[in-house]
């Protein structure tokens, strides 16, 4: 077996190819479902039901889909420079430990500034931190050639620590009765819901406003093209006269302060207070949500829609039916392998020798 | 100051530190073997999960111990079979493969888990590898065979790959691929079995944490052990002694906190202490960087004919 490479990609197959992916995966996990001993189609009805059935599943899979939306924007743009930044659940939490930072600690009283300055200087609090945190690794790679992966993976542990710190510490909540959970936003920050009786919050317009920002970027300005030429060949890009350190210290700005940022909308959105389990591996689901849009910004909107009800669905059926939950993580994780082999599908043809 | 002689000269804290490393130094040197090969293996943390699942559920399920830590390689194999595929047969990005084959492996080990274990609050156990106090040396004799498996696989490891002509091969395409082929090595059937004999190894560490160091499998068990050892291939400088020799430094620093973490009048909050580790692996990669001579052909993809 031998692979060819194609002269031109049809647009079509680049659009099915994530949409073919997913069949074959969930044809793949049907498998897993039939060894628990459930009925396969029950499942995956349920599964649907529960993640995309009624105003309520919906609404519970785009308030999932809002951090999802935003840790897969910070991984499309990083992948697109080839900045393989791995450590947007740290950047996340890093963004939410400094959103209540700003916006809880000194007891509520937000240094007695109007709301709306507090409420922007609590978000760019939180997309610095982030920022910072993916600063290092990224001119650690820039400088020295420290592989990124290893160090932003490392960070999220070390960042995890010192959440755990910060909870058993400085920003502790008194009033929690020893749980470890983070004293709260100050009421007027927290974001507003979109439709009554549900979560579903208006971080979802920040994250989608994001996206279209992020897609601008990327194909209409100088520095989108230099993301792009950088990531495509970096010599190439440094022989034309792109700045290559600085267009990938940019990037590592950009994305670690989008993954910042879903950890501040977290909390002014859903729970208000940081928590050591806030985030089930948002920034992990990122880059897979990044490699299922194909790393365009706009599919990262339908792919993290995606995900998120897969996830929010799979909860719900394993309440009804017991199939355990992580069913969903296999799902993604699946859907990840299959879509590089069907994007890998649309640029070489198979020949069979 | 007294106090840190006083941990020093305890024998059971150079116990600790044997133990500590040992699934280190066979992850490490499943790390190193595929990465001499040319290929990033970003799917050891999920393959330690999966070997310690795997081997765990064999020995719970009745098998003897020594068949569970076959059943731990032989996941990893499988599991390093499709790394192998995706990353060799179809040249795919090793980084975004890697850390899919982790999160597949890390997930379909977790589903497993439940399936077989629905309703349990407390984890099963099983009665794991014996200290081998017949073996009259110190520090040693209170280790399991598996530590020895492990010390003795360094020396193994190095023999292979630099004094047989299949550490050649594996070494060569590893370099230069393109020279390899020209010299008539098939560069993806030597990285694939690179791939499959290292995944192997990364299944026998994570079998390490369930059949020996505990006796349960425990969700978030491996705990970035995976990553830690790719980092340790870097500060080794691709090299099997100092491997070891990584592998060992770093857990004396991991039991060392360990111990200053237990000492009544901890100076700092514990989450520092278990910081430490994972910030000593950043600050050896960084002192390194500067000399660090990667395998050159390391997350290159090789297709046949393309250049």
């Amino acid at each position: 077996m031998r692979l060819e490479k194609r002269s031109q990609s049809s647009r079509l197959a680049l659009l099915l190819a994530p949409v073919g992916a997913v069949v074959f995966t969930l044809l793949v996990s049907a498998l897993l479902v039939w060894w628990a001993g459930a009925d396969v189609a029950q499942t995956y009805g349920l599964l649907l039901r529960g993640g995309f059935g009624s105003v309520f599943a919906l609404s519970e899979t785009f308030t999932r889909a809002i951090p999802l939306m935003l840790t897969g924007l910070a991984a499309a743009v990083a992948f697109r420079a080839r900045l393989f930044n791995i450590g947007a659940e740290g950047q996340l939490y890093v963004g939410a430990l400094a959103a209540v930072a700003v916006g809880g600690l000194h007891g509520g009283t937000g240094f007695d500034l109007p709301v709306p300055l507090l409420f922007g200087l609590m978000l760019l609090a939180a997309a610095l931190a982030g920022a910072l945190l993916l600063l290092g690794p990224a001119l650690l790679k820039a400088r020295l050639g420290v592989d990124e992966v290893v160090t932003t993976l490392l960070l999220n542990f070390i960042v995890l620590l010192l959440v755990s710190l910060m909870l058993d510490g400085p920003m502790k909540d008194p009033t929690a009765m020893g749980w470890p959970q983070s004293v709260a936003l100050m009421g007027e920050l927290e974001l507003s819901k979109l439709v009554e009786q549900t979560r579903v919050h208006s971080g979802l317009l920040i994250a989608a406003a994001l996206a279209v920002a992020v897609w601008m970027l990327m194909k209409y300005t100088v520095l989108g093209f230099d993301i792009r030429a950088v990531g495509a060949n970096a010599r190439a890009a440094a022989f034309a006269g792109v700045p290559v350190t600085r267009t990938v210290v940019l990037v590592a700005m950009l994305s670690g302060a989008l993954a910042g940022l879903a950890g501040a909308i977290e909390v002014a959105g859903r729970t208000s207070y940081l928590t050591l389990d806030m985030s089930p591996g948002y920034g992990y689901s990122g880059i897979v949500i990044a490699m299922l849009a194909g790393l365009h910004p706009l599919g990262v909107v339908a792919a993290s829609v995606f995900v998120a009800g897969v996830l929010v669905g799979a909860d719900s059926m394993s309440r009804a039916i017991g199939v355990p939950t992580y069913i969903a993580d296999v799902i993604v994780a699946a859907s990840l392998i299959s879509v590089l082999m069907a994007t890998l599908l649309t640029q070489y043809r198979v020949r069979c020798k | 100051m007294n106090e840190f002689f006083d941990i020093l000269a305890n024998p059971s804290f150079w116990v600790a530190v044997l133990r500590i490393a040992t699934p280190l130094i066979l992850g490490t040197l499943g790390v190193l073997l595929c990465e001499r090969a040319g290929v990033l293996n970003l799917g050891i943390e999920g393959i330690m999960v999966a070997g310690a699942f795997t081997g765990w559920l064999a020995v719970y399920s009745g098998a003897p111990l020594w068949g569970g830590v076959a059943v731990a390689a032989l996941t990893g194999a499988l599991l390093g079979g499709l790394h192998a595929f995706l990353t060799v047969t179809l040249a795919l990005s090793q980084h975004v493969s890697g850390l899919g084959l982790t999160l597949l492996a890390t997930a379909l080990s977790y589903y497993g888990y439940r399936v077989s274990f629905p309703k349990v609050n407390t984890p099963p156990t099983v009665q794991p590898f014996q200290e081998m106090s017949w073996l009259g040396i110190p520090v040693l004799a209170q280790q399991t065979p598996l530590t020895l498996l492990a010390l003795g696989l360094v020396p193994l490891l190095g023999y292979l790959l630099y004094r047989t002509p299949v550490g050649l091969a594996v070494r060569m395409v590893g370099e230069n691929p393109q020279a390899a082929e020209g010299q008539g090595v098939s560069v993806a059937a030597v990285r694939s079995g690179a791939i499959v004999a290292g995944s192997a190894l990364m299944g026998v560490a994570g079998a390490f944490l369930t059949l020996s160091a505990f006796n349960a499998f425990f969700f978030n068990m491996v705990n970035g052990r995976g990553w830690i050892c790719v980092a340790l291939v870097v500060f080794a400088s691709w090299r099997p002694g100092k491997a070891l020799l990584g592998a060992l430094l770093f857990a004396f620093f991991d039991a060392l906190q360990l111990r200053l973490q237990q000492a009544g009048d901890a100076l700092l909050p514990y989450q520092m202490y278990l910081m430490l580790p994972y910030v000593l692996s950043i600050v050896a990669l960084v002192l390194v960087a500067r000399k660090a001579s990667y395998p050159q052909a390391l997350m290159k993809p090789y297709r046949k004919g393309e250049r």
